[in-house]
């Protein structure tokens, strides 16, 4: 395995660590906006409180984590993307805020600010479709270099179907995904009601994800032909994913072992997220730079993944003390405590 | 229109969202060794008010933690976007730290969370203490690699540039720079005791408007008692800082200082005006100061702005910026002192109502400080991104919305700022010390 390999593999896993504990978060704030609209608030909203309150910052960390390591990694992602995402990125810098700054405000300030709830789960819903145009413009035709610096065409990556095609998958899965774990949540809490209702969310919007998911790989075939090959050469990844996500949905269905579910769907975006991050491969701007070209010198690697492993080190037994006291702790969770 | 050029708006941007992020930056870093400390003597001599000294603290700690983490989450990213030739050459050399600032980030953010949420579930209130150690430790040490950074800016080491090729990159030359000793710890020093002031301030406002006399009393005293420590030490490493600056930036300290022509026994020109020949007017001038500060001894030799061709010098406002920084610097390290000396002599007058406004006046002035500190070193490099190596015209980006991505932002910190002052006031209104102490003494949960 060469350190290029290792880096990106790296990256990849905190990206998709971001899309999982991100996607609770922002379909949680969704789901809690959406309760308030509909004078259902006392069924979730105290579980989603209780829950988010102590890892939203956690949860920033991973996204943090993974731009400043592909940068370090990468350094040249810095200037292809760092030019072209100026807009993109900046609105979802701006809704990062709203929702951060909600945590405190809301929590802590007056209670129960209606208009700021909602703004904090629609910025839920935008923050994923901001960012998962990236994976739009990864598969190249948006960026051409003028002078020198990389330009993006706005205009066609605005008509193109693929753009739309991603954004939407992205929706349903944060609230697919947030759905599936507060089911869970709710069920270890005890609350009978909760648990149905994020049941309903769960599998209401598990039809829609495949049919988006499905819809991808088609656009793929026509906006880039190599990609899609390379799909195809690990079909039986995306196959494994199919099959977990028919699991998952069954035990919902089924109303048992609602913690088996929620892990056979990380399962099932594990293999998705690596089979579409493997075909990708080695590029990471299609056609204009491979993680080859684009790679750190060897000094700056070798001292990035030691750091990265005594890391890890630190960290691993920290998240586990933190699921431990929050996740579950049983007199936390029944609100005991 | 003002922000045509990318690269002067890309600017502006930078210089709003780090002056934003550094109030709440500081916060974070000043902020839980000051907990710590009070929940340490709250525990040792059993006393409840330090104990809800440290409760009411970390509530409002909250609430600047949030938009700290945003802002810093904001700025981290506007460095590829505003910044991307920069953070391309800069990500060969200096990722390391930047890496490792976020793994402090992480262990902070994670035992933060913790603390927080954990404050009735010890039996021992010691194990609910040493979860503080980690955020303490964390939140310094994530300023001590980002300022790591910025010191690698200042003085680029750890490489070479070979046909305009970079080559033998190394990480751990380009950390341990020669500015990265005093940067990192006047950066330290001058957080802490900008932390104590600020919460001396409140203290010293609550006591004039009559509020728990006990109570308030004794923070006043443990934070004016911090304050002079981190400021005697913020004083000792800025004048390290100087002999640095006229080793290694002569530029940056001769236009920080109006010194235009190489001379020994240097004068310390303290505030005053320029006339359109460069001469100073209206200064305090002291003899010598400037050959002390530069080189410890009065006769030496100082080097001049003149010395440097005119595109490579920074602009002459930053002497104000400077002499705003150590003013307010020495006032505070003044009013602490003396602060302190009264108490040990018994003398009255410190507790006369025109004493505590100045200690009022002193919480927004020491972050005027910060500020005015962080201007004058980073508008004190221009024109380089890096010293010496790149300008800032070849790092910035090439985007034309830079201009309009400024007006959303400025709007979006203007929210969370005017934010942050109501939420926290609403919350302190709301829970007056009285009562917090009533329910806390009750047993119950304040």
């Amino acid at each position: 395995m060469t350190l290029e390999i290792i880096g990106i593999s790296v990256l990849w896993l905190f990206l998709f660590g971001y899309i999982i504990v991100g996607s609770i978060d922002y379909g949680a704030g969704f789901f809690n906006a959406y309760s308030i609209v509909t004078r259902k608030e006392h069924v979730v909203s105290k579980i989603i409180q209780r829950y988010l309150s102590p890892v939203w910052e956690v949860t920033n960390v991973f996204f943090v984590f993974f731009f400043v390591g592909i940068i370090g990694f990468f350094p040249q992602t810095a200037f292809y993307y760092g030019t072209t995402l100026l807009i993109p990125a900046s609105i979802a810098l701006i809704l990062l805020a709203i929702r951060g700054s909600y945590y405190a405000f809301e929590s802590y300030g007056k209670r129960g600010h209606k208009g700021y709830a909602i703004m904090y789960g629609l910025s839920g819903l935008l923050i994923p479709a901001s960012l998962s145009v990236v994976l739009t413009i990864s598969e190249g035709g948006f960026i051409h270099i003028e002078n020198g610096a990389p330009v993006l065409d706005y205009v066609a990556l605005f008509f193109n179907p693929l753009t739309w095609s991603v954004v939407v998958l992205s929706l349903i899965a944060v609230l697919y995904i947030s759905a599936v774990f507060l089911t869970w949540y709710a069920n270890e809490t005890g609350d009978q009601h909760a648990t149905d209702l994020m049941r309903k969310y769960a599998l209401g919007w598990s039809i829609p994800l495949i049919i988006a998911a499905s819809g991808i790989i088609i656009e793929l075939r026509f906006h880039n032909e190599e990609h899609y090959q390379r799909i195809l050469d690990f079909w039986w990844m995306f196959a494994i994913s199919f099959v977990l996500w028919g699991l998952t949905v069954w035990l919902i269905w089924q109303r048992r072992r609602y913690g088996t579910a929620f892990w056979l769907l990380v399962g099932q975006f594990a293999f998705a997220f690596f089979g579409y991050g493997i075909s990708h491969y080695p590029y990471l701007l299609y056609p204009h730079f491979s993680i080859y070209e684009g790679f750190t010198n060897e000094a700056m690697a070798i001292s990035l993944i030691v750091v990265f492993i005594l890391g890890m080190a630190l960290l691993i037994p920290s998240l586990y003390l933190l699921l431990r006291l929050f996740l579950f702790d049983e007199n936390y969770k029944k609100g005991k405590k | 229109m003002l922000f045509e050029d990318p690269a002067y708006a890309s600017q502006l941007l930078t210089l709003l969202t780090l002056s934003f992020h550094i109030i709440y930056a500081t916060i974070g870093v000043g902020l839980p060794l000051m907990i710590m400390i009070a929940q340490w003597i709250g525990i040792r001599n059993n006393d409840p008010h330090y104990l809800l000294m440290a409760r009411r603290w970390a509530k409002g700690f909250v609430v600047t933690v949030a938009v700290g983490v945003v802002t810093g989450t904001a700025i981290g990213l506007q460095l590829a976007l505003l910044w991307p030739s920069f953070m391309e050459l800069a990500g060969n050399i200096i990722a390391l730290p930047l890496f490792m600032e976020v793994f402090a980030f992480f262990f902070e953010a994670i035992f933060l969370g913790i603390y927080l949420y954990t404050w009735d579930r010890f039996d021992n209130p010691k194990k609910h203490l040493l979860l503080l150690i980690p955020v303490a430790v964390g939140s310094g040490m994530s300023a001590f690699f980002i300022t790591m950074v910025n010191s690698f800016m200042n003085s680029p080491a750890g490489f070479d540039i070979v046909n305009g090729e970079l080559v033998n990159a190394n990480p751990l030359l380009a950390m341990f720079t020669v500015s990265m000793p005093t940067k990192v710890a006047h950066v330290l020093a001058t957080g802490y005791m900008t932390i104590a002031f600020l919460l001396a301030a409140i203290a010293a406002y609550r006591l004039i408007k009559g509020s728990h006399k006990e109570y308030h009393t004794k923070a006043l005293h443990m934070t004016m008692k911090i304050g002079l420590i981190f400021a005697l030490a913020a004083a000792v490493i800025g004048d390290f800082s100087g002999k640095y600056l006229a080793e290694y930036q002569p530029e940056k300290l001769a236009a920080a200082e109006w010194h235009f022509e190489t001379s020994s026994e240097a004068p310390l020109v303290m505030w005053g005006m320029l006339d359109e020949n460069n001469e100073t007017r209206f200064a305090l001038e002291i003899p010598f100061a400037l050959s002390i500060l530069a080189h410890g001894t009065p006769g030496a030799e100082v080097i001049g702005l003149e010395e440097f061709p005119a595109e490579e010098q920074p602009p002459l406002v930053i002497h104000y910026f400077f002499d705003l920084m150590v003013t307010i610097g020495m006032f505070l390290l003044l009013l602490s002192l003396v602060y302190w000396v009264a108490t040990w002599r018994n003398w009255t007058f410190i507790q006369r109502p025109w004493y505590r406004w100045l200690i009022v006046l002193g919480g927004p002035l020491a972050f005027l400080g910060i500020e005015a500190g962080w201007w004058m070193a980073e508008v004190g490099r221009q024109p380089w991104i890096l010293r010496g190596l790149m300008t800032i015209e070849e790092a910035a980006t090439t985007s034309d919305y830079v201009g309009l991505m400024f007006i959303f932002f400025a709007v979006l910190y203007f929210i969370l700022g005017v934010g942050t002052v109501v939420v926290l006031r609403h919350m302190f209104r709301k829970n007056p010390v009285e009562e917090d102490l009533a329910k806390y003494q009750g047993g119950e949960q304040a």
